[in-house]
């Protein structure tokens, strides 16, 4: 957590069109106050927002994002994207928190046009929190380049794990209870770990020996795995002939 | 009130509001003058939108050989394609008064913004909303080559529509613009704070003019309107709005699933109020089968539905054959049933029934009712509970209308209403009260400990025992019951979910329809086109119902009485290269905008425009970003995720 209390965050929020843009507007003309350095981005659903925007914002150094929709249920259109961005969302923090940057960076918020209060709150608290957090990386003690190897990592995976989402990572039933059990189960632990945290590791160790070959310990050592979890891992690749060991220097490197 | 009343010529009733007609409450007194809103009576938001709906349909019928008389069509110059030009962004940035200006420092605004990349202009404005500053970015626009338009100033909720208007004027493509909101999201919010507001506005436009750059023209499309209505339903509700829409002089098939109209109103003898309802119904179904501009289909059942706004095809099996019917616009009043309880002896006792049942015996005259020295009602059957919790909402009404009826027939009778919460809400309180008068004794009863009923024999007579804790004695009454009537909720009709499937529209979790914004749309549907109107909606009276068949007859001819519809510029389209026809867009799309379509290289998803609301949902879940919203595109939002910093 940072101690530097001049740190100011860079944040934005992306927010639907109906509701949560609404409530902003709202907010405004009963002239709630919040932070200025927040900027907002509209879009017609929080469906729109994309595992490409967010991981494109980080990229970028912003410390904090939020999604702001219509509440569960009350989506302007009949798709009822807010449960997509929910679940997307979900499995956005779960990433985050696989790679080591707090997950608390990402937030969801639902917000009716009638909420003005609710928003002011909202950008008050989540304002607070992400400077309490600090900045991008720092706070994590994450090396500015490991961390620019691990959001490339995520984003070079994104097209599979938006196939996880609509495969994969479904409800069955389209209420807050269900998402909200289904995101907080075993089961989701499970699919998490089978479908993606693999994948994800062998990614970031790819991107680590794009830069050049290294040994178990050292890859383990970056990115923050053990050992034996980087072995198993490059086993695997090794196997699919993704990446080779090199008896003599005893380091891995890109088939 | 008064002075409004004498000078159109209305009268009062005894509260001071306006007098309506009982059986069409936005009429008033003097025919040709119909009211809305809070004149009638106690109302919230949306019945006072419906209400005012209601009147559009009857000005409607009355002024239907006028309409369009007085519309003038607006000519706007020639569009210039830029999609060939370098970008040439103005910035206007307005100072809304002192809203703005007197936090943001516009002046530094206006030279930030002439810094920044493709910005060849830029300038302030006092009130730039108004016609006159608006007419002079028109010129602005075509005196300097404009090619982009970023105006910094409030929500695009609100003024977004006038500004791309003024585009169009200046002969540019209205989607060639965006809006910096430096006011709900700046000024206002950090008021107290000018310099980090001045800092945010410019913020704000640099993301603004960071997007606008990438804006592409977009062409809206006209889409010419069918003028059929269907109408889905022959109740009160249905057969309502399909005669209002005829005699606005449109053609309007209705579907009845029975062999008869009329629907769960012929089983309603009268109002709270008073009102003959088979009478009025008699009448209304006459109309119907007199009227040549409607259709009647009985035994009518949806096999399917397609189109979209103006341009729906629905095919129709009804008495043995396959209709199908072209129409622009759909009415959805299916209608309620009422619950079949299973509480308290009901389908066990003959003695006890439901509360429409108690109205239909007192209509018969049967014996039973004037012979009865105890009558028990019950609230609440069904409702108000963990798998039904939502109020009937015409219940309470209903067994005070009743009890005031036995208490004429049977003046001996003595009636309890064991209730929960009694919500003989607006005027109906007035019954309320003389049934209290009238020795009917109401009695409160908790969810937790409901009252019981028991069936007995008692000195050689057959009973009902009810026994019920009353909390402000403390103790359990009993009472021996020689009938006992239930307030069985109000459910709805069995085909609703079928139907809703069928138009895809929205459904409460409660199964009835779900309307596309409770106060500002009561009777639309998210989906465009369509309407609903009666309890299909929730449990409504049925002056209320008449109320919001009217409403939506003056919605669906609005629509109708347009000979194209305009379609947003804003959909998806599909980069078919890129398209791994993975189906993931076509599984979330439950508008059904998108297909896969044969091409040489194979099956790729395929957008109909028309369909498409512009939501971007499919955009998101696309692994390989082939199909994109247009106008938020992932390189525009880049561009603002980018200019943020």
């Amino acid at each position: 957590m940072s101690t530097d209390h001049n740190f100011q965050p860079k944040m934005i929020g992306i927010i639907c069109n109906w509701c949560c843009y609404g409530g902003a507007d709202l907010c405004g003309v009963s002239r709630f106050q919040y932070p200025p350095h927040i900027k907002l981005i509209r879009v017609m659903c929080s469906a729109r927002v994309d595992l490409l925007h967010i991981l494109r914002a980080f990229t970028n150094g912003i410390d904090g994002i939020f999604l702001g929709g219509c509440h569960l249920c009350d989506c302007h259109y009949v798709t009822g994207g807010n449960f997509n961005a929910y679940s997307m969302v979900q499995v956005c923090r779960k990433i985050m928190e696989f790679i080591g940057i707090y997950p608390e960076r990402l937030r969801l918020e639902w917000v009716s046009a009638g909420e003005g209060i609710r928003f002011a709150n909202f950008m008050n608290e989540y304002s607070s929190e992400v400077t309490k957090l600090g900045p991008l990386g720092k706070a994590e003690g994450m090396d500015e380049k490991v961390l620019a190897i691990k959001l490339e990592s995520v984003t070079r995976l994104i097209p599979y794990i938006k196939l996880v989402l609509t495969r994969k990572l479904l409800v069955p039933e389209r209420t807050e209870e269900a998402y909200h059990r289904f995101f907080n189960s075993e089961e989701f632990d499970r699919l998490f770990e089978e479908l993606i945290a693999d994948k994800l590791a062998i990614s970031l160790i790819t991107s680590l020996l794009r830069e050049k070959s290294l040994s178990s310990g050292a890859i383990a050592g970056s990115l923050g795995m053990s050992p034996s979890e980087v072995a198993r891992h490059m086993n695997g690749s090794a196997k699919q002939g993704l990446v080779r060991y090199d008896v003599n220097s005893k380091c891995y490197a890109l088939a | 009130m008064e002075h409004l009343a004498e000078t159109f010529g209305i009268e009062l009733d005894l509260h001071g509001f306006c007098k309506t007609d009982p059986a069409t409450p936005i009429r008033t007194t003097r025919p040709g003058i119909f009211i809305s809103g809070a004149f009638a009576g106690p109302v919230d938001i949306p019945e006072s939108v419906v209400a005012a709906s209601g009147t559009s349909a009857l000005t409607g019928e009355l002024l239907r050989t006028r309409r369009g008389k007085l519309s003038k069509a607006r000519v706007y110059p020639a569009e210039r394609d830029v999609s060939q030009d370098p970008v040439r962004v103005g910035v206007f940035a307005c100072h809304c008064g002192a809203n703005i200006g007197r936090i943001v420092d516009i002046p530094s605004l206006v030279d930030y913004a002439r810094t920044l990349e493709g910005v060849v202009h830029a300038e302030e404005g006092l009130f730039i909303c108004s016609t006159d500053a608006a007419g002079k970015i028109s010129n602005t626009i075509k005196e300097k080559g404009l090619n982009r338009v970023v105006v910094a100033a409030c929500t695009p909720r609100t003024h977004e529509p006038l500004f791309r208007d003024t585009l169009r004027e200046g002969g540019i493509n209205q989607y060639l613009f965006d809006m910096a909101n430096i006011r709900e999201h700046c000024s206002w919010v950090h008021s107290k704070q000018k310099e980090e507001a001045s800092k945010k506005a410019k913020d704000i436009v640099r993301m603004s003019v960071a997007r606008t750059i990438n804006l592409e023209s977009l062409q809206e499309f006209n889409l010419p309107v069918n003028k059929t209505a269907l109408v889905v339903g022959g109740g009160l509700a249905g057969m309502t709005s399909a005669l209002n829409i005829a005699s606005q002089g449109f053609e309007v098939h209705l579907l009845e699933k029975n062999a008869d109209l009329g629907g769960m109103a012929l089983r309603i003898p009268t109002t709270l109020e008073g009102m003959d309802v088979p009478e009025h119904l008699r009448d209304l179904i006459r109309q119907v089968y007199q009227h040549p501009l409607i259709y009647v289909s009985h035994d009518a059942v949806i096999k399917d539905v397609s189109g979209y706004v103006g341009n729906f095809l629905t095919t129709v099996k009804t008495e043995g054959r396959i209709k199908k019917i072209k129409h622009g616009a759909a009415i959805l009043a299916t209608g309620a049933d009422e619950y079949i309880p299973t509480e308290y002896l009901y389908g066990e006792n003959d003695k006890v029934i439901t509360s429409v049942e108690l109205g239909e015996e007192i209509v018969r005259g049967e014996k039973r009712l004037s012979e009865a020295e105890n009558l028990v009602m019950i609230q609440c059957v069904g409702c108000r509970q963990e798998d039904r919790n939502y109020c009937s909402r015409v219940c309470c009404s209903h067994s005070v209308k009743n009890a005031l009826k036995l208490k004429k027939i049977n003046p001996k009778l003595d009636i309890y209403i064991l209730f929960r919460d009694m919500r003989t809400y607006g005027f109906s309180e007035d019954y309320y009260r003389k049934a209290s008068d009238n020795d009917v004794k109401f009695i409160r009863y908790e969810p937790e400990d409901k009252p019981r009923v028991v069936a007995l024999t008692d000195g050689g007579k057959e009973i009902l025992r009810v026994s019920v804790p009353d909390p402000v004695l403390g103790k359990r009454l009993v009472i021996d019951a020689d009938l006992v009537a239930l307030a069985a909720a109000v459910i709805p009709s069995a085909g609703t979910r079928e139907v809703a499937r069928l138009f895809k529209v929205a459904m409460s979790q409660d199964g009835f329809f779900q309307e596309a914004h409770v106060k500002l749309r009561p009777v639309d549907f998210a989906a465009e086109g369509v309407f609903l109107c009666g309890t299909a909606h929730y449990p409504k009276h049925i002056s209320e119902t008449i109320i919001q068949a009217y409403g939506a007859a003056g919605r669906a001819v609005t629509l109708l009485s347009r000979d194209t519809v305009t379609a947003s510029g804003s959909v998806c389209e599909v980069k078919e290269n890129e398209c791994i026809s993975c189906g993931a867009c076509i599984s979330v799309c439950t508008y059904g905008a998108i297909a896969f379509h044969d091409t040489p290289a194979g099956i790729k998803a395929d957008v109909n425009s028309v369909l498409c609301k512009g939501d971007g949902l499919c955009n998101a879940v696309c692994p390989t970003s082939a199909i994109s919203l247009k106008h938020y595109t992932d390189e525009e939002l880049f561009c603002q995720i980018d200019a943020a910093l």
